[in-house]
């Protein structure tokens, strides 16, 4: 299972070369290797699975955890809560995040809530039920032990928030509020208004601030992470860069946590904050960590719309506007440079109510995306044109403000509204809002067993960086869940059984692999700087995400994708001959970071498009052309493709390789969605 | 629109700093302001100028990491963070200075980046609620009154950005530190550490080089999230108790 490379420092500047099939290469571009399980997950009944593995997990003295190091890397929900735990546990940690303090992290920007089972409204819901339903909008491309923890442990999560005084919204009595969210049909999200993330992340970051106070915590902050230090096999540490002082700096622990998010940004437009990137994980990976379904992306059905080239990043609007929103555009082509409040009633298409009555506004993510590029790519799109396409749907609030009243409205979606106005300057209480798809989640991170463990033994990875919960689509308000989950309860029960076997033998910064390690992110940081060609890095990152989102986005074709890899190489072929990075490596220099995240996301970009193009099936946010059902509808292959893809690095001039893991549903019956 | 700014440049915490003067053309209204400093950026890379530093990260006006004086006022002239700043909020021919936080206790790291981890020192003080992991009661078990958890939330809606102490001219930390106060203080979950958290906080931020608080009120009228003034009332009121009943 574990088929752990040994450390070796590769160039990382040189390009990859034309690759010739060779035999067992399928398309010229992968091959196909052993087939991999989680041998973590206990049988048996499927709610006795997780106390099952707390008990046999070992535990660790808690006069020997201090002389334990845990090295984690990202301050989100995921990692902040992780090392927090850790801290109180009594673990020596070492946390670290490139921002400048850990409350930055990019959880902070979550609007919408938090699922839990609570069944705190008596509606039906259940663990099973939030199980269920988390299969079933995963598109069956999840683990259902995996899932069933998650939602086992969500009632906990909103207990010990509330503890830590995280002030979600109440009721008049004092108890706690729900709303239901996209994609379900029970009310089982918490929220803070639209800030959940925040005050969730807040909670977060001052239980780890506390246990910095205390001395079990050491804080790294503008800390980049460039490297896994693998010994023996085995992670034993990271190199990191000081962002401030420039110092490549050598960390050796016993166990490593990456819980260093997602990569959208890999799109250039995204939701993601600017710095959010997959260093961390793609190192990992170069390292031996296997990369798990990197195609499955989350493409978010309600954004601002780009307004021109200008644009750095897009930015979300809680789908929770879809609970009381309508989406719609004009029947007819001719009335889209209209004002809308003069297109009249029957002349206005709402496509989501129309093509789904049941579900209506509130289909899952990847449907009313698809189906908002659909009504555009027909030329029914809204709004200024960028290019030669008018890209943008409308989301009216006017039968909620007849329904409701706008104090209503404001208090349950004021900020929401205020931000699209600062932002587009037009008045959502007036005027409907325009919004279109942007990619927003990754499915997709390093593959890791039910223990959060990867194909690298002492290497764990959290929240989104891993693969675990979502399959191929995530719901509504599940990634908070996922990210608490991980870190509060999850990681530290799993993590302890590894650490008992430690502490680990001494390591000296003189070990050969560690030395290995340090020398090559130096050569690295000296090679980007040295290039001094004539291209910016921003110029590489667009470029590198227009191919993304033309080829490998919301639809892809067989003949898309293997244009988007030919792009992609001679792109990288490029970016290592012509960027051109100014400054020194002894100083704050925020050119030289970004370079070093694009370069990892061109690698990247191209197994992303391999994944895609191997994947001859559509399911979740993965939609293939050539995988529809006639009514357009995503069509899944479960006797084909019921299994995950964990992809092995292949050297610098190898193909990567391709390890299933087959997908068994025992509790769940997988079916085609119908949200009809 | 064609703007003329004028960009505080500083080469390294120990440098000088100068301001520098840096035209730029073609500036869309619908550009945020740090895409308007994206673009210059990318001017200045081609011709082969360092491009500016300056802080951003989430650019949604939630992560609190972006902040600068944009003419003498914390995050520009509108109510919201440096990110939310639209250009349509300036005109055609505008001369802008933009400079970095100033505040003793945020030294400058280089061009408008500041360092900020005197307000992380303040949290670990005391600005948190003692609840470790597993040892939560059943959340229903300890009900809030709304008024009161709507107030603890309009508190913590704080960034931690720092434009209320660049706004300040004690460059005082009272505002951030009263936002945390309110928070925690107004919840039942908050009582227990309530006067050793205001004792532990306070001390740490006069030791950190914050001024104090003389109730000039730009602190508030800077924050993007509108925190009021009165969260100082709350904490000088907490203050007050605690060093009484002998914290």
């Amino acid at each position: 299972m574990t088929d752990t490379q040994t450390a070796s420092t590769v160039a990382p500047e040189a390009p990859a070369p034309t690759r010739e099939a060779a035999p067992g290469v399928v398309h010229g571009l992968y091959t196909e290797g052993e087939p991999i399980v989680d041998t973590k997950a206990p049988k048996g009944p499927i709610e006795a699975r997780w106390n099952k593995r707390k008990f046999d997990a070992a535990l660790v003295n808690p006069a020997n955890r201090r002389k334990l190091t845990v090295i984690i890397v990202g301050t989100g929900l995921a990692g902040g809560a992780a090392a927090a735990t850790l801290g109180e546990a009594g673990y020596n940690v070492k946390s670290f995040c490139y921002q400048d303090s850990p409350r930055r992290a990019h959880s902070i920007a979550a609007q919408g809530g938090i699922n839990a089972a609570k069944n705190y409204k008596e509606d039906g819901d259940s663990t099973f039920r939030l199980f269920y339903d988390t299969v079933k909008g995963g598109d069956y491309r999840s683990r259902e032990s995996n899932v069933y923890r998650l939602a086992e442990v969500s009632a906990n999560i909103i207990d010990q928030c509330v503890a830590q005084g995280v002030p979600f919204a109440r009721e008049y009595g004092g108890l706690l509020d729900n709303r239901s969210f996209g994609g379900v049909q029970v009310s089982r999200t918490f929220y803070a208004r639209g800030q959940t993330g925040q005050q969730l992340l807040i909670g977060a970051y001052q239980a780890l601030e506390r246990q910095v106070a205390a001395g079990t915590v050491e804080m790294f902050s503008r800390h980049e992470m460039l490297e896994v230090v693998v010994v023996d096999g085995k992670a034993r540490g990271i190199i990191a860069r000081d962002l401030v002082t420039g110092e490549i700096e050598t960390h050796l622990a016993d166990a490593v946590v990456l819980a260093s998010g997602g990569y959208g940004n890999v799109f250039f437009l995204s939701t993601n904050a600017m710095g959010s990137n997959v260093t961390a994980t793609w190192r990992a990976h170069r390292k031996g960590a296997h990369f798990a379904n990197p195609c499955y992306t989350q493409i978010h059905p309600t954004c601002i719309p780009v307004a021109g080239e200008h644009q750095s990043k897009l930015t979300l609007m809680s789908e929770s506007l879809r609970n009381d929103g309508r989406i719609w555009v004009p029947k007819n082509a001719a009335d889209c440079e209209k004002d809308p409040r003069e297109i009249p009633e029957e002349d206005r298409d709402y496509y989501l109510e129309r093509i789904y009555p049941s579900f209506g506004n509130l289909v899952p993510r990847d449907i009313a995306s698809r189906q908002a590029k659909n009504v555009c790519d027909e030329g029914r799109g809204v709004g200024p044109k960028v290019g030669d396409f008018r890209r943008g749907v409308y989301l009216d609030f006017t039968d909620a403000l007849k329904r409701m009243s706008a104090e209503a409205v404001a208090e349950k979606y004021g900020n929401l509204l205020d931000m699209y106005q600062r932002i587009t300057g037009e008045n959502p209480y007036e005027v409907p809002m325009r919004i279109y798809p942007a990619v927003h989640y990754t499915m997709g991170g390093l593959w890791v067993d039910y223990d959060l463990q990867s194909s690298i033994p002492g290497l764990f990875v959290a929240g989104e960086a891993n693969f675990s919960d979502h399959g191929a689509n995530r719901l509504g308000a599940s990634a908070l869940m996922q990210g608490l989950a991980d870190g509060y309860f999850v990681l530290p029960n799993t993590i302890r059984d590894y650490l008992a076997k430690g502490p680990f033998p001494k390591l000296e910064e003189s070990n050969e692999a560690v030395v290995e390690a340090r020398a090559s992110v130096d050569a690295r940081v000296q090679k980007l700087l040295s290039i001094n060609g004539d291209r910016s890095v921003d110029s590489f990152h667009k470029e590198l995400g227009n191919i993304m989102w033309e080829y490998c986005g919301m639809e892809r074709s067989e003949e898309g994708l293997l244009k988007a890899i030919d792009l992609i190489r001679g792109l990288r072929d490029e970016f290592w001959r012509n960027v051109k990075v100014l400054g020194s490596a002894d100083t704050l220099n925020q050119s030289l970071e970004k370079a070093g995240r694009v370069a990892d996301f061109l690698e990247l970009g191209e197994l992303m498009c391999i994944d895609a193009l191997h994947r001859r099936e559509s399911c979740g946010g993965h939609f293939r052309a050539e995988s529809q059902t006639e009514d357009g509808e995503a069509l899944r292959h479960d006797d084909e493709y019921a299994y995950v893809a964990a992809w092995e690095w292949g050297g610098q001039d190898g193909t990567p390789v391709l390890h299933k893991e087959d997908l068994v549903y025992e509790f769940v019956e997988m079916k085609q969605r119908s949200y009809k | 629109m064609n703007l003329t700014l004028k960009i505080w440049r500083q080469a390294g915490p120990k440098a000088k700093g100068e301001m520098v003067t840096y035209p730029v053309t073609d500036i869309s209204e619908d550009m945020s302001f740090l895409e308007m400093l994206d673009v210059l950026n990318e001017q200045l890379n081609a011709r082969g100028e360092e491009p500016i530093a300056f802080d951003s990260d989430c650019r949604e006006g939630i992560c609190g990491m972006c902040g600068l004086m944009i003419s003498g006022k914390a995050h520009g002239p509108e109510v919201t963070t440096t990110c939310q700043l639209h250009m349509r909020s300036f005109s055609d021919g505008d001369e802008i200075t933009i400079e970095p936080w100033r505040a003793d206790a945020f030294p400058v790291i280089k061009d408008l980046v500041v360092d900020r981890s005197s307000f992380d020192r303040i949290i670990q003080a005391g600005g948190f609620i003692s609840a470790n992991t597993g040892s939560a009661p059943e959340a229903h078990s300890v009900p809030v009154p709304k008024p009161k958890a709507d107030r603890s939330f309009m508190a913590a809606a704080c960034i931690g950005c720092g434009a209320c102490v660049a706004a300040c001219p004690n460059a005082s930390g009272m505002l951030f530190m009263g936002a945390k106060i309110t928070h925690l203080g107004e919840l039942p979950q908050g009582q227990p550490e309530r006067d050793a958290r205001v004792v532990s906080m306070v001390s740490q931020h006069d030791h950190e080089g914050f001024g104090g608080c003389t109730n000039v009120g730009a602190c508030s009228a800077a924050c993007p999230k509108e925190i009021p003034l009165d969260v100082i009332n709350q904490l000088n009121k907490d203050l007050r108790g605690a060093l009484m009943r002998g914290e």
